[in-house]
């Protein structure tokens, strides 16, 4: 092979040594290589799906827990029967008082709105332990050791949570609508943005735990981190009560947490909500930003420190 | 072409907080040899690999791999060279051939041109029929053999394997030394390789280098390492103790040393094979009798030892290492 190959040049620059290893390549039979720098990106992602679906029990289990979830939380502990178990009080009295609590005709309804967010967040919660565990079997190393962009193996993670919590969303919301929940509101262009608002408080927050995850190789302290952002960002949110009856501090703190303007949005297009957080514009600009913030910052801080 | 150096380190150096573990150390590699590296635990033979293939940044100096620099254009290294890393690096949860076409992705080779060289490689490795199958059902050997495959996806011209035999049995590491022999004589490849086993060095290096505590100790052939620490031992037993010829035998060319005790000489030359029919013919000549004869050609160990020193290394290590460690031994047993 090397026989044949043609005189090299006098060549100085960096630059022509690249073209010259190009016209090289072409010599040895190599291909050309695709050098854009999200290739790569779809066969990252594509692996952590195929690890998804093609582990039967890991699927069941993600398919099961909404389920369950909706059935606790939805059934067990319904806030809505502290109104409906007044005695005396007539349907019409429940409806209005769940109305102006809810902004719905039922709690459950106004759950399962709050639920969809609960399990992109929970989902999203653990895209960071596939980080930890490439980094402990080696197989980041071996991605690192090829030309694949930095940013693309974060947004590769960052994409396969997002494509997951979001089918997960879509089951739970499948199953809502069979246990109850108000389908009045419900359009194509309402759920379609629905989905929207999920794909972009998904993509943030998957980004987040990615980032916390760059430099850790230790799953312990990754489901510390996991358990102590978990909890605050769900209960300090609208997901499972309305604002109006918490504590004034806490509703300060509720509206810094961009959970809270994902189930705003949700329940404003699936459900006609009137108790409102911000205008609907308004929610859509919160998780724009919140989504482009942190993925953008997942990149650059992938360019340093996703490397040893 | 072929005795132009593909790799050129200048002063390449990593410090970890406190720890110089690799401290400017400087060598090239000639297009087309089997270099080998060698060296103690924690010597600074994986972190100059790493470095070498842009995993970790250097903190200071500079290697020039195929006319390209590793810092300015890491991405364009990456491009010519492969990596067979230590640890078993390929994904439990696919098969050989899916591992080997998501390496392909990851260099951005076109699906048209991957999935026929993906089945070439299998075959090469002898992986073809396993080529469906889940890496986890593959043995030690296997997998192994799998990481090398990956390793040559993208066509390189210079190929860095880490310790590609640790912890394989003897079939399976014969089959390794025939794939890297066979890459180098065939495929002209040039390989960089580091390992713990001295005589696998020993019968596949063209070049060896001895690296301890960040330095490079020593550079050479095998040949030239091993006759560095003094040479063959020619020990010749003779029936009578009387007369010392031992300034005589000092005489003869290319002897470098002469010992007598009671019966024998030990004899220290540059070749012994030459030297011993000298020695027979001389002490015959003096109307001795020459009861033994031996000769003992040094080992690369010898050599080693002689400039490592053989204080055992205790090597700093992290929880993460440790646990690759242990994966990656438990990986090859199976």
């Amino acid at each position: 092979m090397t026989d044949e190959l043609p005189v090299r040049s006098t060549v100085t620059t960096q630059e022509q040594v690249i073209e010259e290893r190009e016209r090289e390549r072409t010599f040895r039979a190599a291909p050309k290589l695709n050098k854009s720098p999200i290739h790569g990106l779809w066969a990252l992602t594509n692996r952590d799906l195929v690890k998804w679906y093609k582990n039967p029990i890991q699927l069941f289990i993600s398919l099961i827990q909404p389920v369950v979830w909706l059935g606790l939380f939805g059934k067990a502990l319904n806030f809505g029967s502290f109104i409906s178990s007044q005695p005396g009080i007539t349907q019409a009295e429940i409806n209005a008082l769940n109305l102006q609590t809810f902004g719905t005709t039922s709690y459950f309804s106004f759950l399962a709105g709050g639920m969809l967010a609960f399990i992109i967040l929970f989902t999203a919660a653990f895209a960071g332990m596939s980080v930890v565990w490439d980094r402990r079997f080696g197989f980041m190393n071996k991605a690192l050791s090829t030309p694949v962009g930095r940013g693309a193996i974060v947004t590769g993670k960052v994409l396969q949570s997002v494509i997951r919590s979001l089918i997960q969303a879509a089951i739970v919301l499948g199953i809502a609508v069979v246990f109850g929940m108000d389908t009045t509101y419900f359009t194509p262009l309402s759920i379609a943005g629905s989905f929207v608002i999920l794909f972009l408080m998904a993509f943030g927050l998957s980004s987040l735990f990615v980032m916390l995850a760059l430099r850790s190789a230790d799953w312990q302290t990754q489901m510390a981190m996991i358990n102590l952002l978990n909890l605050p960002l769900l209960f300090a949110s609208n997901a499972m009560l309305p604002i109006s009856i918490m504590p004034g501090w806490l509703q300060g703190v509720v509206k810094f947490n961009p959970v809270s303007y994902a189930n705003d949005a949700v329940r404003q297009m699936l459900l006609g909500s009137t108790t409102t957080l911000a205008p609907l514009w308004a929610d859509f600009g919160v998780l724009a930003l919140f989504a482009g913030l942190l993925s953008v910052l997942g990149i650059v801080l992938s360019w340093r420190f996703l490397s040893k | 072409m072929s005795q132009e150096a593909i790799v050129k380190v200048e002063g390449l150096t990593k410090v970890f907080g406190p720890l110089k573990a690799v401290d400017g150390v400087s060598f090239e590699v000639e297009e087309g040899e089997i270099f080998g590296f060698l060296g103690p635990n924690g010597a600074g033979k994986t972190t100059t690999i790493n470095m070498l293939t842009t995993l970790l940044r250097a903190s200071g100096g500079t290697a020039i791999i195929d006319g390209l620099d590793i810092h300015r254009h890491p991405n364009e290294v990456r491009r010519v060279v492969g990596v067979v890393p230590q640890e078993y690096t390929a994904d439990e949860d696919l098969t050989g051939l899916q591992n080997i076409l998501l390496c392909a992705d990851l260099y951005g080779i076109p699906r048209d041109n991957s999935k026929p060289h993906a089945m070439e490689l299998l075959r090469l490795v002898e992986l073809e029929e396993a080529a469906d199958r889940k890496v986890s059902t593959y043995s030690g050997g296997m997998r192994r053999r799998l990481e090398l495959a990956c390793g040559l996806i993208n066509y390189p011209k210079l190929l860095f394997l880490d310790e590609p035999t640790l912890g394989l049995d003897v079939q399976t590491r014969t089959a390794v030394w025939k794939y890297i022999k066979m890459l180098k004589e065939e495929y002209r490849m040039t390989l960089f390789l580091t390992t713990h086993y001295l005589e696998e060095a020993d019968s596949l290096c063209d070049r060896i280098a001895i690296i301890d505590h960040g330095h490079i100790v020593r550079i050479g052939s095998p040949t030239e390492l091993k006759a560095s620490i003094g040479g063959d031992i020619i020990v010749v037993g003779v029936a009578e103790s009387e007369p010392d010829i031992s300034t005589d035998i000092g005489k003869i060319s290319l002897v470098k040393e002469v010992k007598k005790s009671d019966h024998e000489y030990r004899i220290k030359s540059e070749v012994g094979e030459e030297t011993s029919i000298q020695v027979i013919d001389l002490v015959r000549s003096k109307g001795l009798h020459v009861t033994k004869i031996s000769l003992t050609k040094p080992t690369l160990d010898e050599a080693y030892l002689e400039f490592t020193g053989s204080t055992i290394r205790e090597e700093e290590s992290n929880k993460q290492d440790a646990f690759k460690h242990r994966v990656t031994m438990m990986r090859a047993r199976r």
